[in-house]
C-alpha cells in the first residue's frame, strides 16, 4: 500500500511540525508514504468564497499529483472534505473519482483503514479536544450533539491509546471555533468572538493543550491564545499521537 | 441606512461592541438549544420523525400544484373565501381590500412571519389602518418600533429591564419595573381591550391540510384564538408551501415543531380552523412571493420545506453572536440566509457568507433542509451573477493564480515567511483584519516541503 501524503498549503508553510508528525506516525505504523513535491492547495479557500468555478487548475494539479496512489491522507478534515465533495477534473473524471473515494483525513485513516488499536505514544498532559466542524459534521469523525444517535468518536478512540494523557471535559463539545476560511477576516468580529469563547471553555476546564484534526481551527485559536498571553498551546492531533 | 451599513459583517461588528450583551444573547439562545436537545433525546424515534417530515414536505413540493387546487376546493366548500397573491404587494392590497369593504381602520394581528416578509404593518399604516400585534414578544418590538429579531422569539434581543422601560413609556407602568409577571399582566390588560373592540383579526398559518381544507395555527399565548373568535372577520395568511397532504400527517409536524423551537413537547394551543362560525367571515390569502421561483431552483427548492421553528437560529454560533437584526431581513439566521437571496440577490448578497458552514443548522432542522450546503451553493451563484464582494474577489483571484502553480506557490511561501520573520510589521498592522484581535502564526524558516527535501530524499 502506498499513501500519497497531502499536506495542506497553510500546514506546509506555517505548521511543518504537524506535517512531519503525520509522516513519522504513518511510517511508524509501517505505511509506505510519498509526498508529491508539486502539490499546493485543495482549492477550498476560493470555493468557499464562491469561486469554485476558478479552481479548475488547482483541481487538475491535485489530480496530477495524487491519482496514482492507493490512498491519499491529509492531516486536515476540512481540506479532505473539500476534495471528497468538490474535486473535479474534466479531462480525467475517473482519476478525480478515484481520489474522491480514496482520500482520508489522518484520524479516520488510522481508525478505519489501518484499524490501529494501540499506539506507542506518551503525552502526560491535560488536553482539550476541539471538534472541527468539517471533520465532525462533514466526515463524521465523531457523533454530533444535535442528533439522537449513539455516541462515537474516532479522535477520542486514538487519544485514549496515548499513555498519561488526561482529556478535559468541555461545556460545549462541538461548537464551531469561528475560523470558517475567509470568514475569519470577512466577519472578523464574530469570528474572533467565537474563537475567544471556544478557547475560554478549554481554559476553564484546565486544558494545557488544545488539539484537533484541523490545524486551521487551531491556528485561529492559537492567534487568540497568544494575543491573550495565555500559556495554553495548540497541537495537531498527529503531534500527540506521535509523541513520546 | 446606507448600503454599506446594511452588510451583515458591519452590523455584527456593531453588535459585538458590547461583549457582555453578546455573552447574554449567546447564552440565552444556547439555553434554548439545550432545551431542544433534551426534548429531542426523549424521543427515541426522533431521527425517523425528521426523515418522515422531510419526505412528506418533499412530496408536497413535487406535487404542490395538485395539493393547492385540492386545498382551495375543500376550503371553499367549508365556506372560506380564498384569495391568491402573487407577491407581497398583492397580499397587502388583498388584506387592505377586505378591511375597506368592512369600513375597518383597526385590526388585531397574531404573529405571522409572512406579514413581516410582506411588510404589511407599514403598508396598512400608510393606508390609515392601525395594527396591533397581540403576541407579547411581537407587541414589545412593535412598541419599540423595531422588527422582530427571531421568528419564534421576536424580542429575544431585549433584556427585561429594557422591556420595562418600553412599557413605562408606552403603557404607563411605573419606571424601573422589570418583573416579567407584572409586565405580562400589564400587556394582558391592555390587549384585552384591543381584542374586545377589534372587528378584524389576522393570523398566520402553520399547517394547511389539503384533504380537509383545514388550517392549523400554533401559539403559546392563545392570542390567535382570542382574536379570531372575537372578530367578525378572520383573515389567515399563508405561504403556498405550508400545505400537508392529510390530516394524519399533522401529528408528525406537531411533534417536531415545538420540540425543535423551544424544547416544549407541544405548543400550548394548536388551533384548528375549518369554517367560519355563523355570522363570521373567514378569508384565506395564499401567497407566492418568490416561492415558485425558489421551487424552480433545483439546488434551493427544498428550503421551502421550512416549518419556521427557528432551531437553526438557536444553534447557529454566528446568529447567537451577531443578533437577528444583523441579517437585515424579515427572517434572520441560517434559514433566512438561504431564503432572502431568492427574493433579492443584490440586497442579500452578504447573507450566505455570514456563516462558517459549520453545519449545525442542518443537523437540528426538523425537516432536514441541507442549509449549510445551500449556503455554499448560494455563494457560487452570487459570485457568478456579479453580486460578490469585489475587493475580496481580486484577492482570491491572485491567491488562486498562486495556488495553481507549484513554482509560484513555493516562491510566494518562502518570500511571505521571510517577510514575516524579518519585517513582522508588514503583516502585524491594522490593515490586516486577522491581526486586530489575533497574533499571526509564527513563520518557520523551513516549510514542510523544504524539510522533506532535506530529510527524505
Amino acid at each position: 500500500m502506498t499513501v500519497g501524503l497531502f499536506i495542506p498549503c497553510y500546514v506546509d508553510q506555517f505548521y511543518p511540525n504537524a506535517g512531519i508528525a503525520t509522516l513519522q506516525l504513518l511510517e511508524k505504523l509501517g505505511v509506505n508514504v510519498v509526498y508529491p513535491e508539486n502539490q499546493t492547495c485543495c482549492g477550498q479557500p476560493m470555493a468557499n468564497s464562491g469561486y469554485e468555478h476558478l479552481t479548475g487548475k488547482c483541481d487538475e494539479l491535485f489530480v496530477d499529483n495524487f491519482s496514482s496512489f492507493d490512498y491519499i491522507v491529509a492531516p486536515s478534515g476540512s481540506c479532505t472534505l473539500h476534495v471528497k465533495e468538490h474535486l473535479h477534473a474534466h479531462q480525467y473524471p475517473e482519476k478525480a473519482k478515484h481520489i474522491r473515494s480514496h482520500i482520508y483525513e489522518l484520524v479516520e485513516f488510522l481508525t478505519d483503514v489501518l484499524k490501529v488499536d494501540k499506539l506507542p505514544a506518551r503525552f502526560p498532559h491535560k488536553v482539550g479536544v476541539h471538534q472541527s466542524c468539517h471533520g465532525q459534521r462533514g466526515l463524521k469523525l465523531s457523533q454530533m450533539t444535535e442528533l439522537v444517535e449513539p455516541f462515537f468518536s474516532k479522535p477520542l478512540q486514538l487519544l485514549n491509546m496515548v499513555e498519561g494523557i488526561e482529556l478535559v471535559p468541555l461545556d460545549r463539545t462541538d461548537e464551531c471555533c469561528g475560523f470558517g476560511g475567509t470568514f475569519c477576516v470577512a466577519e472578523e468580529a464574530v469570528s474572533v468572538k467565537m474563537g475567544k469563547d471556544r478557547v475560554a471553555d478549554h481554559i476553564r476546564h484546565g486544558a494545557e493543550y488544545i488539539t484537533g484534526a484541523d490545524m486551521s481551527c487551531l491556528m485561529h485559536m492559537e492567534g487568540i491564545l497568544r494575543r491573550e498571553k495565555s500559556n495554553v498551546k495548540v497541537l495537531h492531533i498527529a503531534e500527540i499521537l506521535n509523541a513520546g | 441606512m446606507n448600503s454599506e451599513q446594511k452588510e451583515h459583517a458591519g452590523l455584527a461588528e456593531t453588535f459585538n461592541k458590547d461583549e457582555d450583551r453578546v455573552n447574554w444573547h449567546d447564552e440565552t439562545l444556547w439555553w434554548i438549544r439545550q432545551k431542544r436537545d433534551k426534548s429531542a433525546h426523549n424521543i427515541p424515534e426522533w431521527e425517523t420523525l425528521r426523515n418522515t417530515a422531510s419526505a412528506i414536505k418533499n412530496h408536497v413540493l413535487s406535487n404542490l400544484h395538485n395539493y393547492l387546487v385540492e386545498f382551495e376546493a375543500n376550503a371553499k366548500a367549508n365556506g372560506i373565501i380564498v384569495h391568491w397573491a402573487a407577491n407581497a404587494q398583492e397580499h397587502n392590497q388583498i388584506v387592505h381590500g377586505i378591511l375597506k369593504e368592512h369600513g375597518i381602520t383597526q385590526m388585531v394581528k397574531s404573529k405571522s412571519m409572512l406579514t413581516e416578509e410582506c411588510h404589511l404593518n407599514e403598508y396598512l399604516a400608510q393606508q390609515g389602518v392601525d395594527v396591533i400585534d397581540s403576541d407579547l414578544g411581537e407587541r414589545i418590538v412593535q412598541l419599540a418600533k423595531e422588527p422582530p429579531s427571531h421568528i419564534v422569539l421576536p424580542c429575544i434581543h431585549k433584556k427585561k429591564e429594557e422591556i420595562g422601560e418600553i412599557f413605562h413609556e408606552n403603557l404607563g407602568t411605573p419606571a424601573g419595573v422589570s418583573d416579567p409577571q407584572v409586565l405580562t399582566e400589564t400587556a394582558r390588560q391592555h390587549l384585552r381591550e384591543t381584542f374586545l373592540t377589534r372587528k378584524v383579526a389576522l393570523t398566520g398559518v402553520n399547517f394547511a391540510i389539503a384533504e380537509t381544507g383545514d388550517f392549523v395555527v400554533c401559539t403559546n399565548e392563545g392570542n390567535a384564538d382570542m382574536g379570531a373568535h372575537l372578530s367578525d372577520v378572520h383573515i389567515a395568511c399563508m405561504g403556498i408551501e405550508k400545505l400537508i397532504p392529510k390530516r394524519r400527517h399533522l401529528a408528525i409536524f406537531l411533534r417536531l415543531l415545538t420540540r425543535s423551537a423551544t424544547g416544549q413537547p407541544i405548543t400550548t394551543y394548536s388551533s384548528h380552523f375549518r369554517k367560519p362560525r355563523p355570522g363570521q367571515q373567514m378569508h384565506l390569502v395564499l401567497v407566492d412571493n418568490g416561492r415558485s421561483t425558489q421551487l424552480g431552483r433545483p439546488d434551493f427548492r427544498n428550503s421551502l420545506k421550512c416549518i419556521r421553528c427557528g432551531a437553526c437560529m438557536n444553534t447557529c454560533p454566528v446568529y447567537r453572536r451577531s443578533g437577528g437584526h444583523s441579517y437585515h431581513s424579515a427572517i434572520a439566521g441560517p434559514i433566512g440566509s438561504i431564503l432572502a437571496p431568492n427574493l433579492d440577490m443584490r440586497q442579500y448578497a452578504d447573507l450566505p457568507f455570514a456563516s462558517t458552514l459549520c453545519g449545525s443548522c442542518s443537523n437540528v432542522c426538523p425537516v432536514k433542509i441541507d442549509i449549510h450546503d445551500q449556503l455554499y451553493k448560494w455563494r457560487q451563484v452570487i459570485v457568478k451573477e456579479g453580486y460578490g464582494n469585489k475587493a475580496k474577489g481580486v484577492g482570491l483571484k491572485v491567491m488562486n493564480w498562486t495556488l495553481s502553480s507549484p513554482g509560484a506557490y513555493h516562491t510566494a511561501g518562502k518570500l511571505g515567511r521571510a517577510v514575516m520573520r524579518i519585517a513582522p510589521f508588514a503583516v502585524n498592522n491594522p490593515l490586516n483584519p486577522w491581526y486586530k484581535h489575533r497574533e499571526m502564526p509564527q513563520a518557520p524558516k523551513e516549510s514542510f516541503g523544504e524539510w522533506y527535501k532535506k530529510n527524505r530524499k
